[in-house]
């Protein structure tokens, strides 16, 4: 099969692979589409090409931690929730809490965690985090007991729509607080 | 819980009147109490309610305040984390701290509160980006994933088998055959193309059988497996079976090819 080298040709098969992936698409996976003939700035260039042509369309190409990968422009979300009406069940402000700990401060052991709640971290909390693979075991702070230390997946950034932890939003001071907070 | 006249002063001024919204209904409470997450979420709320100075916390007021709170906790019988009782234990200790006379050489960061209002400002801190991380869009949950369908089509292409692995293969079988070595007296039918038939029809009921099922080493003599190889052989001529293998002396697996 003779493979096209046009511009637009490439970029129909960027935006194929990017449209049937299940999951975010590295450029890594992308030059694998053409078997090692592609250099890695022409592919840059390309996808930046196949954003600004999609710019006025329902999807755009979005880049997260884990790579490229389209979705619904926010302003149809209102649309596509109705199509599953049962909404998704919210975290527990425990688990939330648990969760930007671990974002925020990682890597984190149980006893990090339970310092800044003041309370005793659920084991529930925990696996819930987990089992979401937001939130994996990194490795063991060594002192007694060798506690877990945990730290926040690329699959978190990837579902939060962020590409490093530095585009979290930044912590509020306590004092600036005050007047956004309305308990 | 207001029974009490207030005797507080806070940064020097009388302090005579509770806020208004402090109160809540007993109904209330005890859902009020459950909505907490901890004694820091709990003390950080009545700082809010009472518009305390974080930075200047009356000890007093708030220690005698959230003791309140953990005595309706103990009156409605709501399972009382010993971490709540852990903050009653280290307020007092701070209160006391406080009252008692500084000598006057004292620094400024000597300050018994300044490791509770650390704590209470890295809780607010934490607790305040929870709730911008819940609010944000996640996937499947604000952000939909484009997922076009795309039927997958398996590259695998079913192993060669090459004449050496099927010479190899048959010498196993004779090889296993010399172990029941006897004789048989009687005609022998050694058509190879019944043995064909036969092997189709078994291959149609088991659809893959390894390659050395095929051969009857146990009761077969030497010159019917030999013809048994060759309708094997026959077979895959014509297309009618398919060998594979896995890799270099792996079983042989012979299966019969569908027409679709």
């Amino acid at each position: 099969m003779s493979e096209s080298t046009s511009p637009t040709e490439l970029k129909n098969v960027l935006e194929v692979a990017l449209l049937t992936s299940p999951a975010p698409l590295s450029l890594d996976d992308l030059l694998r589409l053409f078997a090692g003939r592609m250099e890695r700035a022409t592919l840059r260039m390309l996808l930046d090409e196949l954003q600004q042509d999609w710019s006025s369309r329902t999807m755009e190409l979005t880049q997260v931690a884990s790579g490229y990968r389209f979705q619904a422009r926010a302003e149809y979300a209102d649309y596509l929730v109705r199509l599953n009406p049962e909404r998704q069940a919210r975290y527990s402000r425990a688990v939330m809490e648990t969760l930007a700990i671990i974002a925020y401060r990682q890597p984190v052991t149980r006893g990090d965690i339970e310092a800044i709640r003041g309370v005793t971290v659920n084991p529930n909390v925990m696996r819930q985090l987990q089992e979401r693979d937001w939130v994996d075991v990194v490795g063991q702070r060594e002192v007694p007991g060798r506690p877990s230390l945990y730290a926040t997946t690329k699959h978190f950034l990837d579902d939060f729509n962020l590409r490093s932890l530095a585009e979290l939003p930044p912590m509020v001071d306590f004092v600036d607080s005050a007047d956004a907070e309305s308990v | 819980m207001i029974e009490t006249p207030l005797n507080a002063k806070i940064k020097g001024e009388d302090f005579t009147e509770l806020p208004k919204d402090l109160y809540i209904p007993p109904d209330a409470l005890e859902v009020y109490l459950e909505a907490f997450e901890g004694p820091l979420d709990l003390l950080l709320y009545l700082i809010r309610k009472h518009n305390l100075d974080i930075l200047d916390i009356p000890m007093v007021e708030l220690t005698r305040q959230y003791m309140v709170y953990v005595e309706k906790m103990r009156a409605i019988k709501l399972e009382l984390a010993g971490d709540y009782l852990l903050m009653s234990a280290m307020l007092i200790e701070i209160k006391s701290r406080m009252l008692l006379p500084k000598p006057s050489e004292i620094v400024e960061d000597d300050d018994p509160r300044a490791e509770l209002v650390r704590r209470l400002m890295e809780y607010e801190a934490i607790k305040l980006v929870a709730q911008r991380l819940d609010e944000m869009p996640k996937v499947d949950d604000g952000i939909h994933v484009a997922s076009a369908y795309y039927q997958h089509i398996s590259q695998v292409k079913p192993p060669e088998v090459t004449l050496d692995d099927l010479t190899e293969a048959w010498r196993n079988v004779l090889k296993r055959a010399s172990h029941f070595k006897h004789h048989k007296v009687g005609r022998a039918e050694l058509s190879v193309r019944e043995h064909m038939s036969s092997i189709l029809r078994r291959l149609k009921q088991d659809k893959l059988l390894e390659f050395s099922q095929l051969f009857d080493v146990v009761n077969e003599g030497l010159s019917k497996l030999v013809v048994c190889f060759l309708a094997i052989l026959e077979l895959a001529r014509e297309g009618l079976l398919r060998l594979t293998q896995q890799a270099a002396f792996y079983p042989i697996y012979v299966q019969i090819v569908c027409d679709e």
